[in-house]
């Protein structure tokens, strides 16, 4: 494949969740490759507490 | 002197490392000194996980295409559970990452569960923008373990 011919499109996306980048390849208007890395930001927790009697 | 009440925090670290059985009812047998296996699955954005999810089995509907496998990948655990000051926290000790995949139907969540048990018990979902992958590599990739930002924690 000639790599010239590819067209290369990146993107991504940074809110209070994530940060997410994109890169993508495209070949006379199709999609042939698109990778995509996810940064989490938010974790899962869970509060243990004691109650009182 | 005064006490405290408090739920403590090595307890905490326990809950991970199944230190304790309050019941013995559906409590599976381990092998001392032997970690499970965790993986990590992931469900298109039609699914509906959520806090209720109890298990793999019973989740619906996980991504298919092209060099997915059912089931997802396994996820490392290299750092044992820790604690600082009352919060317990666990995360992976390297990024998940499904390799060489075409998903084409929009995914935007991630169920980490426990392979090992029989049951394929639900540990945690973690949601995301929705994404489509072609002929590519999705990774996410794990935040900073602390009591702060660790993937799982217990405060």
């Amino acid at each position: 494949m000639d790599e010239s011919l590819l067209e290369k499109r990146e993107g991504s996306l940074d809110n209070e969740n994530e940060t997410t980048n994109w890169v993508e390849y495209w070949l006379d208007g199709e999609l042939v490759h698109r990778s995509v890395h996810v940064q989490l930001k938010q974790a899962v927790v869970s509060f243990g507490e004691t109650a009182s009697f | 002197m005064a006490n405290t009440q408090a739920m403590t925090t090595s307890f905490k670290v326990d809950l991970f490392n199944a230190v304790h059985a309050f019941n013995g009812t559906g409590v599976p047998a381990h092998t001392v000194s032997t970690a499970d296996v965790f993986k990590a699955a992931l469900f298109t954005a039609a699914s509906t996980l959520n806090a209720a999810t109890t298990s793999y089995t019973g989740a619906v509907t996980e991504v298919s295409g092209t060099g997915y496998t059912a089931g997802g990948v396994t996820v490392t655990f290299g750092t044992a559970p820790s604690s600082t000051g009352t919060t317990s926290f666990l995360t992976p000790s390297a990024s998940i990452t499904y390799s060489t995949v075409t998903l084409s139907t929009s995914f935007d969540a991630m169920l980490l569960y426990n392979d090992t048990n029989a049951g394929k018990k639900s540990v945690a979902v973690y949601t995301f923008s929705p994404q489509t992958v072609a002929a590519g590599t999705f990774t996410l990739t794990m935040p900073t373990n602390d009591a702060t930002t660790g993937l799982l924690r217990i405060a």
